[in-house]
């Protein structure tokens, strides 16, 4: 093994003791098949046992390991070392939420405008196993399943400017989940979502800055889901209105 | 398993600089694409003074057009349609994100569609070029 | 359904709607009334402007995309952080699109 080295700085928060988050050098081997995440977790076991972050597949299906690498947001068992030595890595919890310690961020937030999208098939009433599975086409399938893929690493939220300014907003992951349900030919639950959906910080806050699709790992294009909700919503708005007598 | 939501006294709240978006080359291009808006209305103040001289007579109108050949007025309007242009070919991509057009089983690629919207862009132009020169 | 309670889906229809306009029609004009007509490389007919038509067209260029802006520039300064006069802020922008949508009409009709 070589003998390069790379530096870490990381962030260091300790709740109850320190006022601010501070930042914290290691410098430990470099192996350019590492990444961020081994990194930390060499730190972890062999350097400061104290040092507190998220991870858990390591292979960017499970989304815990979401912070920010040199001010970008990224899975940290996604971002090789390779491309950043020799120089200094700067490793900080992820942008836009409250720091609980460390690298560890509070997802309440989030969690609570997931459940508040319904991202469940909503049906007026249920078939009967007896009547068999719900059939779907190929393209039935294809105008949703992009937007299944989300793994809630609310890495968009921390690129989300919008977000930053206004932590009311609805947010890009849970928009997009709302609009997989949406979409899905299954689903009767559109109305029921619009509430949220269609409030003021709900799509309306987007201004389509579009840094969450760029920085989303698994390429749910959240973005497009949004400006799609807007378009629909706004069609439904002024038919509405247009012609009151046509709704049900 | 009871609720384990952090303590929230001792959370850290983190401050929003006033300055985000000068801070990520995508959040500064974000920011000049909005404020290609301001140029665009800028042009159109300008150009509902034009149509005021208009309404004045030709004489006014002449004079007026004349005043224009200034550096000063070409520089703000070389700065106009370069903000115009960047709201155009940023208007499209947009689109294409959104629109998702069909042809039977297949979706048309967002290339094809920035480059159709480009041909419509392309033939208004030359239209409006051919009904307000030629005409 | 409570849309009526929220007017957004209009605002952004009319900033999409200034949007495509803007996009597709701002920049020949600039060009034309902007540039070439002022240095001497075409020849503007005054005339054109009389037609029924063409101001109606000219209304909508001129309108819509005022409406685009505001809603634009609404956001945009939020953007920046003007949160607290949120709305004194909408009622100036989207005012603004308002006087100049008359204004347009008034300049036209006069022509």
């Amino acid at each position: 093994m070589s003998d390069e080295k790379i530096t870490l700085k990381v962030t260091r928060y300790r709740p109850g003791r320190d006022p601010a988050p501070t930042a914290q050098s290691y410098t430990i081997p470099y192996r350019n098949d590492w990444v961020v995440l081994d990194a930390l977790n060499y730190i972890k076991d062999e350097v400061d046992g104290t040092l507190s972050y998220r991870w858990s597949c390591r292979m960017g299906v499970c989304g815990s390991c979401g912070m920010m690498v040199n001010n970008e947001p990224k899975l940290t068992c996604a971002a090789f070392l390779r491309d950043y030595y020799p120089r200094e890595i700067r490793v900080e919890p992820l942008a836009n939420f409250p720091i609980i310690r460390d690298l560890i961020i509070d997802m309440t937030d989030f969690m609570d405008k997931l459940r508040s999208v319904k991202p469940w098939i909503i049906r007026e009433s249920e078939k009967p196993v007896s009547q068999g599975e719900y059939l779907q086409t190929p393209a039935q399938l294809a105008a949703y399943k992009q937007f299944t893929q989300c793994i809630n690493c609310v890495l968009c939220y921390a690129a989300c400017p919008v977000y930053g300014i206004e932590p009311e907003f609805l947010g890009p992951a849970a928009i997009a989940l709302g609009h997989r349900y949406n979409m899905d030919s299954r689903d009767q639950g559109n109305d029921e979502r619009q509430a949220v959906l269609g409030s003021h910080n709900g799509i309306w806050q987007c201004t389509f800055v579009g840094e969450c699709t760029e920085v989303c790992p698994k390429h749910v294009d959240p973005a497009a889901a949004i400006q799609r909700t807007k378009v629909e919503t706004t069609k439904n708005w002024f038919k509405s209105v247009l012609l009151p007598w046509g709704q049900r | 398993m009871t609720s384990t939501r952090p303590e929230k006294s001792q959370l850290y709240y983190p401050k929003m600089p006033a300055n985000w978006w000068l801070r990520k080359r995508n959040y500064l291009l974000f920011m000049l694409r909005e404020l290609s808006s301001v140029f665009i209305a800028l042009f159109l103040a300008v150009f509902l003074v034009q149509i005021y001289r208009l309404g004045e007579g030709a004489e006014y109108y002449a004079a007026y057009m004349r005043t224009f050949s200034s550096p000063g007025w070409i520089l703000f309007h070389l700065v106009a349609l370069a903000f115009a242009l960047l709201h155009s070919v940023t208007w499209f991509q947009s689109s294409a994100v959104v629109l998702q057009l069909r042809l039977g089983e297949q979706e048309v690629p967002r290339s094809v569609v920035m480059g159709l919207h480009l041909v419509v862009w392309l033939v208004a132009s030359v239209v409006i070029l051919w009904i307000f020169i030629v005409y | 359904m409570n849309e009526g309670k929220t007017c957004e889906p209009f605002w952004w229809g009319l900033f999409s709607a200034g949007g495509v306009v803007a996009a597709i029609f701002i920049p020949i004009h600039i060009l034309i009334t902007g540039m070439a007509v002022p240095l001497g490389w075409l020849a503007e007919s005054s005339a054109v402007y009389q037609h029924a038509w063409v101001k109606l067209y000219l209304f909508v260029l001129v309108s819509l995309p005022l409406f685009h802006w505001a809603h634009r520039f609404y956001f945009t300064l939020k953007d920046m952080g003007l949160k607290v006069i949120d709305k004194p802020l909408a009622f100036l922008c989207y005012g603004s699109a308002v006087v100049g949508t008359i204004i347009a009409a008034w300049l036209l009709l006069r022509v």
